[in-house]
């Protein structure tokens, strides 16, 4: 169980990024965070990676109070931020130092396999194109089986063919070892496609909106009317999201700015 | 993996498009480079044999090319050759290494720079040659003082590009390692580490490259041996064939250093996609 209380986060600068945001995450679900730019998604998860430190309240993993990164807690950024001089082997393999090194190729080559990149481990990270190398950064947060793995906007660079797969490889990954999975996104089809709960942030200080029912089963039937009618859910709390920010009105720009 | 397929081709296939030994064997375009050079030889030499140059001020090639072969023949060539290299070898040893050392200072802790920084740009205002005076009486007309000077040319462009590559390290690429949960120790090694070993590359090129300068510089105001004790002996005896030779044996010194450099350092700049290409343009 991963548990945000009342957790909030105020920069040096005045912002109030994040403000009393409480939620229970129970092992092994797959959360999306949905809302406008600016409204905390991804201080979120830096919090709960570690990167930054709340200004107020607690995050948990079973009990345990999370300061600073841990080894529990998987990361997947926006770019894949592979390491340029090490090859994709190694690259998956950063973060398992510890283990033997059998181990660590078995894993290794067992991750490569199961997101279709077998044979490709000796080659550079530039030589993969941005699918490929996001699906790398994707086992190489897994390969250390964190119960968590954060991920932001990880697919939003990708085009619409590109980022269906890697759905498929996400899920696939996940069936494994089935982390607890929070991933920001924009997109309410992506959402709609990897989530058991949905939940839509709201800006100015940050906070949680609204948590729309999806009324989903698994795998997803992306061509009927539950799956449409779960995005429309969605769009709708988005919508009011949006409405509700004092700000919405003088800045008409933010309505389209998650689009 | 749909959209994929078209970008990924076996992995044979698509690995290293350049061969590594491709690139050794000149093509006919770079041959073109040659071209004024080489006519320019061959018309000297040719109006000199034809009696319309006087060669006291700029030699034919032909006696260059015999100088150097008999200072090659007796042994001076490579005696001089030596003690040039030794210096500059002395040189850009210290004068990188202490480069090195304070760039990792103040390129990676703000007090470093705060505290060490201004007085080095102070320094670095001093053009090098002017501390020639200072080193003489400090340390005599011998080695100490050549080898000074050089250090100090070569730690200047070696402090700046460790620093500069440190501070501009990407923070993406840190917070890898702070997820990964990476010591101190381990985040300069694993991290820091490999990400400026580029540029500092790079910046040890430039400063062996002042080097060469440098060491010219010291030889000129005295010395018994070193190719610009060529330089300067050719001169006050009117020998210019012996200059101009002394010229191409900086040149071709100066150049095998750095192919060397480059060559030692290639290994740790395999990932890099731009290296090969731009170090192959250099050697071509
Ligand atoms: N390092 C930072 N320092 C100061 N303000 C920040 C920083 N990071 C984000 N913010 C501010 O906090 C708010 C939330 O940002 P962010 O978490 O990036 O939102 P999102 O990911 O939902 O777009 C924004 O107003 C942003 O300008
Ligand atoms: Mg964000």
């Amino acid at each position: 169980m991963l548990r945000l209380a009342d957790l909030g986060k105020t920069y040096p600068n005045g912002v109030e990024a994040l403000a009393h945001v409480s939620l229970d995450i129970p092992q092994g679900e797959i959360v999306a965070f949905v809302g406008g730019s600016g409204c905390g998604k991804t201080t979120m998860l830096r919090l709960i990676a570690g990167l930054e430190s709340p200004t107020s309240g607690r995050i948990e993993l079973d009990g345990e109070t999370l300061a600073g990164p841990h080894p529990s807690v998987g990361v997947v950024f926006q770019e894949p931020r592979l390491l340029p001089w090490l090859t994709v082997a190694q690259n998956i393999g950063f973060g398992l130092g510890g283990l033997a090194k059998a181990e660590r190729e078995q894993r290794v080559e067992e991750a490569l396999l199961r997101v279709g990149l077998a044979g490709y481990g000796d080659r550079w990270p530039r030589e993969l194109s941005g699918g490929q190398a996001q699906r790398v950064a994707i086992v190489r947060a897994l390969v250390a089986r964190p119960k968590v793995l954060l991920l932001d906007e990880p697919f939003s660079a990708l085009d619409a063919f590109t980022r269906a797969s890697l759905h498929e490889h996400l899920l696939g990954l996940w069936e494994a070892n089935k982390p607890t999975l929070l991933i920001v996104t924009h997109d309410v089809d992506e959402a709609a496609t990897l989530a058991d709960r949905v939940i839509v942030l709201q800006p100015k200080p940050g906070r949680i909106f609204a948590e729309p029912a999806l009324g989903l089963t698994r795998p997803r039937d992306k061509v009927g009317h539950e799956f449409a009618d779960a995005k429309r859910r969605i769009l709708a709390a988005l919508d009011g999201s949006l409405q509700a920010t004092p700000a919405a009105g003088k800045t008409p720009e933010i309505a389209g700015a998650w689009w | 993996m749909a959209s994929d397929v078209t970008i990924a081709s076996p992995p044979d296939a698509a690995r290293n498009p350049r061969g590594v030994g491709a690139r050794r064997v000149p093509s006919p375009r770079a041959l073109i480079g040659f071209i004024i050079p080489l006519t320019f030889a061959v018309a000297y030499e040719a109006a000199f044999r034809a009696g319309l140059v006087e060669a006291r001020l700029l030699p034919p090639p032909s006696r260059v090319l015999k100088t150097l072969a008999d200072l090659a023949a007796s042994g001076e060539l490579f005696a001089h050759a030596r003690a040039t290299l030794l210096r500059v070898a002395a040189g850009f040893a210290l004068g990188g290494a202490a480069a090195i050392l304070v760039g990792a200072a103040t390129g990676s802790s703000a007090f470093a720079r705060r505290l060490l920084d201004p007085t080095l740009q102070a320094l670095r205002a001093v053009p090098s040659l002017a501390w020639v005076p200072l080193f003489i009486m400090w340390f005599g007309i011998f080695e100490e003082s050549k080898v000074a000077l050089i250090a100090v040319g070569v730690f200047f462009p070696v402090y700046l590009g460790v620093m500069g590559a440190i501070a501009s390290v990407d923070r993406k690429i840190v917070e890898v390692g702070r997820v990964f949960r990476l010591s101190r120790v381990a985040m300069a090694r694993r991290i820091l580490l490999p990400a400026i070993t580029p540029d500092v590359v790079i910046a040890l090129r430039s400063g062996l490259g002042l080097g060469f300068m440098f060491v010219v510089a010291a030889e000129l105001m005295g010395a018994s041996e070193g190719l610009g004790y060529l330089l300067l002996d050719g001169q006050q005896l009117g020998k210019a064939d012996q200059i101009v030779a002394a010229l191409i044996a900086f040149a071709v010194l100066g150049k095998i250093c750095d192919g060397l450099f480059a060559a030692a350092a290639r290994p740790l700049l395999r990932w890099q996609d731009s290296f090969a290409r731009v170090s192959a343009e250099g050697e071509g």
